[in-house]
C-alpha cells in the first residue's frame, strides 16, 4: 500500500493529471457535490456521494453515436467515433463502484456497446471505503462492503491521510506514476478503519433490509400482486429516480438535425415516462402503476433473473433522497418482501 | 475500433410496390446493388432515415432470395409515414438482423403447418412461407389462412393468387371482414374461419395479426385439439436498439428484439401479461 498525507492531496492530483484527464468530487456553493474536471488547487469534497454517480462518465446523460449528411435522396453515413482519451474517476464509493459491474452486464454483453467499451477501458477508478454512511445508505442488502469497495484503486482517508491500494493492472499502472508524491505505509490505519466502517454499518438504520426474498425467476410472485397499485399511486412519472440511479441504464436515439446534417445521438430515457413503450398502435404499460412495476421488477427480478442472480439496484439511497414523493425501492422491498423485510 | 451494432448500412430503395390502401413493399438492396445481409425467417431489421427516425420491421421477403431484401410497412406513425412518401432510389439506414427465427429447420421440418394471418401480420409470415415453399420437400402440408378487412387490403394478393395457390400441397384459405363487390371468396373474421375449416390438430401453427385476432384464434385452435406448445406468434413492440440494452421492449425478463420476436404459447403464458 502507498499513501499521501492530505496536505500533498494537490500534488498527487497534479500528477494524475500530467496523464490523465481527472475527476474530483468537488462541493458546491448550494452545499451539493458534484463531479467537476480538476484544476490546480482544486479542493476535494468531503461528501458521502456526489448528486450524480460515476455512471455519467461511462454511460454520459447524452452522446453522439454517429452522424449523417443528407442531400436528396442520398445520405452518408459517419462514424464519428474516437478512441476517449485516458480519464480517472477520484472518490467513487463503493455502491457506485459496483454500479459499473451492473452496467458491465448490459453494455458489454453480445453485441458489445463500444461506446461505453471505449470509455471502460480509458476509465481508471479510484474508489473510497465509506467512513460515514448515511441513514438511507442499504449497500449491504446487495452484497456490498463498503469498507472494501471494487475500484482500480481503493482508498482509505483518515484525518491526515488517504491510502491507497491498487487492486487491478490499470490502478497499478496509475499508482507507479504516483511514487514522487506517495510513501509506502498505511496497512494498519486501514485495518483499523475497515473495523470502523462495520461497527457504523451495524448501527444503519437500513441494516436489516434483506432482498432475499426477490431474485431470479420471481416475476410471477410478484408481477399481479395487489399492492402495486398503492406503491404507484402518488407518481408522478418524473423519472428523477432513474436519472439519479447509478444502474439504470434505459436508453433512447433521437435524432438532430444541424445545419450540415443529422445527428444521431444517445440520451438516458425513463421507464417511468408514458411515451417510453408507446407505438403507433398503442402503448404495452399505459398506466403509472405498470411503468412503475416494471422499474422495480426490473431491478429485483428480471435483471438478477438474466445475470446470474446480481440486483440492478446498489443501495446508494440516491433515491430516497430525490423522489418528490418520497416512494423509493425501499419502500417496494418493505411492502413487497413479506415479514422479514416489516 | 470494434464494430457497432447501432452503426447502419447504407441502403437503396430500388422498388416500391403498392400493396393496399395503406401498406406498401419496399425493396432494399446496397449501393452496390448486392443483398445487404443473411436473414433468417422472422427477423427484423432497423430501418431508418436519418432526421425522420429509425424503427423496427420485419423483413418479409425469404432468405432464399439472394438479391435484396424487402419490408412491407403499413402507414401508421411517423417514419412509416415519411417512407410512403418516398421514391424510387431513396436512401434509407438499414441494420439488423435482429432477434430469434422461426425454427424452419428443426422443428418444422416434416410437420404439416397452418399459417393464420390478419391484415399486414402477413409481412413476418411471408418470409417463412416462401421459405418452406422454397425447400418445398421439407415440410407436409401447408395452409395458409389470411384474412383483411377487405379485398383491396389483402398483402401479397398477386403473389397469393398466381404463386402460393398454385403450389401443390399448398392450400390457401382467404376471407375478407365484410361482404364486397367483386369478391365471391369467403366472408367473415379469421378467427371465426379457422374454426370452420376444422384444421387436424397434428400441424404446427404459426399467427401473425392484430392481438384480438391472436387471442380468438388460439382459443379456436385449442377447441380443436392444438396444443400451445404447437402454435408460434412474433411479438412488435417499441424498440430503440434491437439488442436488448435500451430496455423498452421487455415483457418479464424477455426482450422481444433480442430474446423473441418471434415466441411459442406456452413460454409466452409464463411471461406477464403486457404486450
Amino acid at each position: 500500500m502507498r499513501k499521501c498525507s492530505l496536505k500533498d492531496l494537490n500534488a498527487l492530483f497534479g500528477k494524475i493529471s500530467e496523464s490523465a484527464t481527472l475527476y474530483i468530487p468537488v462541493d458546491l456553493e448550494n452545499g451539493k457535490a458534484v463531479y467537476k474536471k480538476y484544476s490546480d488547487g482544486m479542493k476535494m469534497s468531503d461528501a458521502l456521494k456526489t448528486e450524480r454517480s460515476a455512471k455519467d462518465f461511462f454511460f454520459p446523460q447524452i452522446e453522439t453515436l454517429m452522424e449523417f449528411k443528407t442531400e436528396g435522396k442520398n445520405i452518408e453515413i459517419i462514424d464519428t467515433r474516437t478512441e476517449t482519451e485516458d480519464f480517472v474517476v477520484f472518490g467513487v464509493r463503493g455502491c457506485d463502484a459496483k454500479s459499473l459491474e451492473v452496467l458491465d452486464k448490459v453494455f458489454l454483453a453480445e453485441p458489445v456497446d463500444s461506446y461505453y467499451q471505449n470509455r471502460r477501458e480509458h476509465g481508471v477508478i479510484v474508489s473510497f471505503a465509506c467512513s460515514r454512511p448515511s441513514e438511507t445508505c442499504f449497500c449491504q442488502t446487495f452484497g456490498i462492503d463498503p469498507s472494501e469497495p471494487a475500484g482500480d484503486i481503493v482508498c482509505y482517508k483518515t484525518d491526515s491521510e488517504i491510502i491507497f491500494d491498487a487492486k487491478t493492472e490499470k490502478g497499478k499502472a496509475l499508482m507507479s506514476k504516483l511514487d514522487a508524491v506517495t510513501e509506502n505505509g498505511g496497512e494498519e490505519q486501514v485495518e483499523k478503519q475497515k473495523a470502523e466502517i462495520k461497527a457504523v454499518m451495524d448501527k444503519l438504520p437500513l441494516k436489516d433490509l434483506k432482498a432475499d426474498a426477490f431474485g431470479a425467476d420471481k416475476t410471477n410472485e410478484y408481477f399481479d400482486r395487489p399492492e402495486w397499485a398503492a406503491l404507484s399511486e402518488s407518481c408522478i412519472g418524473c423519472g428523477t429516480c432513474t436519472f439519479v440511479c447509478p444502474t439504470c441504464q434505459c436508453y433512447d436515439i433521437k435524432d438532430y438535425k444541424t445545419n450540415k446534417g443529422v445527428q444521431r445521438f444517445r440520451c438516458w430515457d425513463s421507464c417511468m415516462y408514458s411515451d417510453f413503450t408507446l407505438m403507433a398502435h398503442g402503448n404495452s404499460r399505459n398506466s403509472q402503476k405498470e411503468r412503475f412495476r416494471q422499474r422495480f421488477m426490473h431491478k429485483l427480478v428480471y435483471f438478477p433473473t438474466n445475470n446470474d442472480g446480481m440486483f440492478s439496484c446498489v443501495g446508494c439511497g440516491r433515491c430516497i433522497a430525490k423522489c418528490p414523493i418520497s416512494m423509493n425501492i425501499v419502500k417496494v422491498m418493505k411492502t413487497l418482501g413479506g415479514k422479514e423485510n416489516e | 475500433m470494434n464494430n457497432e451494432t447501432l452503426i447502419p448500412k447504407l441502403g437503396v430503395i430500388t422498388d416500391i410496390r403498392i400493396d393496399t390502401p395503406d401498406i406498401k413493399t419496399f425493396r432494399v438492396v446496397s449501393p452496390e446493388g448486392k443483398k445487404l445481409f443473411e436473414h433468417r425467417p422472422g427477423q427484423c431489421a432497423m430501418l431508418s432515415i436519418p432526421g425522420v427516425g429509425e424503427a423496427m420491421f420485419s423483413i418479409t421477403s425469404s432468405p432464399t432470395n439472394t438479391e435484396y431484401m424487402e419490408f412491407s410497412i403499413k402507414k401508421c406513425g411517423c417514419i412509416t409515414t415519411w417512407l410512403h412518401a418516398a421514391e424510387v432510389g431513396q436512401n434509407v439506414t438499414v441494420r439488423g438482423p435482429y432477434g430469434n427465427p422461426f425454427p424452419v429447420d428443426d422443428v418444422f421440418a416434416g410437420k404439416d403447418l397452418l399459417f393464420v394471418a390478419g391484415g399486414v401480420g402477413l409481412a413476418p409470415l411471408r418470409s417463412v412461407i416462401n421459405y418452406c415453399r422454397h425447400y418445398r420437400d421439407r415440410y407436409g402440408k401447408i395452409d395458409i389462412v389470411y384474412g383483411s378487412r377487405s379485398k383491396d387490403d389483402l398483402l401479397d394478393y398477386k403473389e397469393i393468387i398466381n404463386e402460393w395457390s398454385n403450389d401443390s400441397g399448398v392450400n390457401v384459405h382467404l376471407t375478407i371482414d365484410r361482404e364486397q363487390e367483386g369478391w365471391d371468396g369467403h366472408v367473415g373474421f379469421v378467427p371465426t374461419y379457422v374454426k370452420e375449416l376444422g384444421f387436424e390438430p397434428n400441424k404446427t401453427a404459426v399467427l401473425c395479426g392484430p392481438p384480438i385476432m391472436i387471442k380468438f384464434t388460439l382459443q379456436g385452435l385449442k377447441e380443436l385439439g392444438f396444443d400451445n406448445k404447437q402454435v408460434y406468434t412474433t411479438l412488435e413492440l417499441r424498440m430503440k436498439c434491437g439488442v436488448g440494452k435500451c430496455g423498452r421492449c421487455n415483457v418479464g425478463s424477455k426482450y422481444v428484439c433480442k430474446d423473441g420476436p418471434v415466441f411459442r404459447m406456452d413460454q409466452l403464458d409464463e411471461l406477464p401479461d403486457e404486450y
